[in-house]
């Protein structure tokens, strides 16, 4: 009943963005004075040549339109959500919270991993997960990383690469961020699949689940520390769905 | 007694003073290659010893309240400064950030921390070169003329000191930039004789080009170290992205953070024409932001096309790709002199070039005794001869450290301590 709810939540914002969103022409509209500049990219790039910056890209004009939604949602919303959370905790419990979240979602990296038939991989997973649950207690302290297991993240959107399935059409998800369809296929099923066979469903309990659910989304951001504009270029969204799309071929290569 | 007993002993009756001549000890730096030092963060335990965190509020200035600014830059809405603020009475300094930097850049951070320390309010101010500066603070809205952009500068001294003076007490004024902020300051500091509003006490120059030309060439062309040019960005990107793949591989994990990087660099240390393209890339990334910043602001004609209404959802990725193959010499052949010759037809390339040095006001510098200078003589942003054109400049008023690179070594503890000094008046 809990994923149901937060699956219509979830496809009702998605819808409500795309109506206020989208429609937005992406290419300037020129006024009766208009001359070409001096220097254009048809005399700088040779012709025919694709950029890894020309990323497909045919819903633009919604992307730049979740992009600016999530730049006041994080400045708004987001961001103080995050201060608050940083002034009533102490660093240390703070971390405390990181690897208990991070423990938790092992249960994606595991089934990914095994998904892709990464042996290695799913038996270092199975291993931190059994570790720091109980050495660790509950998953608080991450005494497998100091034993030389790393963590490995392996999502659905990776399972799906490693098949083969290309990126498609970028996406910029609201709250969430830069995607594709791919990835965003990727994350409703790791999200599904963890709420009906994993945590949320062993613990089976609603409030923990959305408390859970809520807790660790502040701490990814906290964790995250892209900052909109910080960067100071006026081709941000350019850069990250570059950034993005490479970022995303690499984890799949390992 | 055994003898290491005996030295022992020997320092615990000597006490602090053996401590303190023990703490005299000579400049290290870790790395010799002056592009490591550029471009590696200084490993930790060089650092100095700063707080980790210091009182600091950010706020905004509207030098042209009255300006419209394009919706294509809908997330711009004024110029923000930081202030970081002692509790009583005490002298302030300005910083200016460096070539495409921000006021809160981690250099600029490590300057607060360090400076707040030694007992002063720090303002901090973006680089006009930043699209944060252009569109809300540059009077002709085309960065790199020294003098113009002192203008501007001293105007946001101004306005920022209206905005915080009821909050601190400021007993003097300083102020020191680095790398574009260093040559900026030498500029500031003079406009400022002619003003008087701040009247200088010290002003320290970290780092600075000593022709602004020249120094941006030598930048630009590290993007050569890209085999076959910036067309062929996205296959050394490609190679960059298979070696930390191989990285990965043999370290069993991967994390995007410095410890990792750290890690990874000392066990796969990259060739120099690597470190060489990635100055490069920095420098060219941060030049395409402000060319384009500068273009839109001034109408187009440029980069992007004349009289076109861009909104806050236009793509700008053809604006991109033009911009990153725009190099400095372009934008100062193409648009900047070009400008700058509408208010002076007299003005030739060579005259600007000539203008965008320290030697243009050689005068000044030599008979000012209140500006330092603080440099490296590995900085790979100088042109041979021009760190002996420096030391013969400011005589005892300079410090030179033998390496460090460009800038790498502002954290190291070493050039602290001459900073905090030479605000004291205590240098030398």
């Amino acid at each position: 009943m809990m994923i149901s709810r937060k699956l219509k939540m979830m496809v009702f914002v998605l819808l409500l963005s795309f109506v206020f969103l989208s429609g937005c022409s992406t290419v300037p509209k020129p006024g009766p004075d208009s001359e070409p500049a001096i220097r254009q990219q048809a005399d700088l790039v040779p012709e025919g040549t694709i950029l890894d910056v020309e990323v497909y890209d045919p819903i633009e004009g919604f992307n730049r339109g979740a992009f600016r939604f999530n730049y006041y949602f994080d400045k708004y919303i987001f961001l103080p959500i995050v201060s608050v959370y940083q002034f009533i905790l102490p660093d240390y419990v703070e971390d405390r919270v990181s690897s208990f979240v991070d423990n938790v979602y092992e249960f994606n990296n595991f089934t990914n991993s095994l998904l892709q038939l990464k042996f290695k991989k799913t038996g270092i997973t199975l291993s931190r997960f059994v570790i720091n649950t109980t050495v660790g207690v509950a998953g608080l302290w991450d005494p497998s990383t100091h034993l030389g297991l790393h963590r490995q993240p392996e999502d659905f959107g990776q399972t799906l690469g490693h098949y083969g399935v290309g990126h498609g059409p970028y996406i910029v998800l609201p709250v969430f961020g830069p995607s594709n369809l791919r990835d965003t296929t990727g994350l409703v099923t790791d999200t599904v699949a963890f709420s009906v066979a994993g945590p949320p469903a062993w613990v089976d309990d609603d409030t923990t689940t959305l408390v859970f659910t809520a807790v660790s989304g502040v701490d990814k951001r906290k964790r995250t520390p892209f900052r909109y504009y910080g960067s100071g270029s006026p081709f941000e969204y350019e850069q990250i769905r570059m950034l993005y799309t490479k970022k995303r071929e690499f984890d799949i290569a390992d | 007694m055994r003898p290491w007993l005996t030295s022992i002993v020997l320092l615990l009756l000597l006490g602090l003073p053996a401590a303190a001549t023990a703490v005299d000890k000579p400049y290290f730096y870790p790395y010799v290659n002056p592009l490591e030092a550029t471009v590696m963060e200084l490993p930790p335990y060089y650092h100095a010893d700063i707080p980790e965190k210091v009182p600091t509020k950010t706020f905004k200035v509207y030098p042209f309240p009255e300006r419209e600014i394009p919706k294509v830059f809908w997330y711009e809405d004024g110029l923000i400064c930081s202030l970081t603020y002692q509790k009583k009475e005490a002298p302030l300094i300005f910083i200016i950030a460096g070539t495409g930097a921000r006021h809160n850049s981690p250099k600029m951070l490590n300057m607060q921390k360090a400076l707040y320390q030694a007992g002063y309010h720090v303002i901090s101010i973006t680089s006009p070169t930043h699209m944060n500066f252009i569109v809300n603070a540059s009077s002709t809205m085309t960065p790199g003329n020294l003098r113009e952009d002192a203008k501007d500068l001293y105007n946001v001294m101004q306005l920022a000191m209206a905005e915080v003076k009821d909050d601190i007490k400021v007993s003097g004024y300083h102020l020191t930039g680095y790398s574009l902020g260093g040559i900026q300051s030498a500029f500031v500091s003079m406009l400022d004789e002619e003003k008087k509003i701040f009247d200088f006490e010290r002003v320290l120059l970290i780092n600075p080009p000593v022709n602004l030309y020249t120094s941006v060439n030598i930048l630009d062309g590290m993007l050569e170290n890209i085999p076959g040019g910036v067309n062929n960005f996205d296959a050394w990107f490609d190679n960059v992205m298979k070696k930390l793949a191989a990285a990965e591989e043999e370290m069993g994990y991967f994390e995007l953070n410095g410890d990792y990087i750290y890690k990874a660099y000392k066990r796969f240390p990259p060739r120099e024409d690597f470190l060489a393209a990635l100055v490069g890339i920095s420098f060219r990334t941060d030049s395409a932001s402000m060319i384009f910043a500068s273009d839109v602001m001034k109408g187009g004609g440029f980069i992007t096309p004349t009289d076109v209404k861009m909104s806050n959802s236009t793509a700008l990725t053809p604006y991109y790709v033009v911009a990153n193959r725009t190099s400095f010499e372009d934008y100062f052949k193409q648009d900047f002199v070009p400008f700058f010759q509408k208010s002076d037809p007299s003005l030739t390339e060579e005259k600007m070039i000539k203008m965008l040095s320290l030697k243009s006001i050689e005068p000044y510098l030599k008979s000012a005794n209140k500006i330092g200078l603080m440099g490296n003589e590995d900085d790979i942003i100088l042109a041979p001869g021009e760190i002996g054109y420096l030391e013969q400049l400011f005589g005892d008023r300079a410090k030179i450290f033998p390496t460090g690179g460009h800038c790498g070594n502002m954290n190291h503890q070493d050039a602290v301590d001459f900073m905090v000094k030479f605000f004291a008046g205590q240098e030398g």
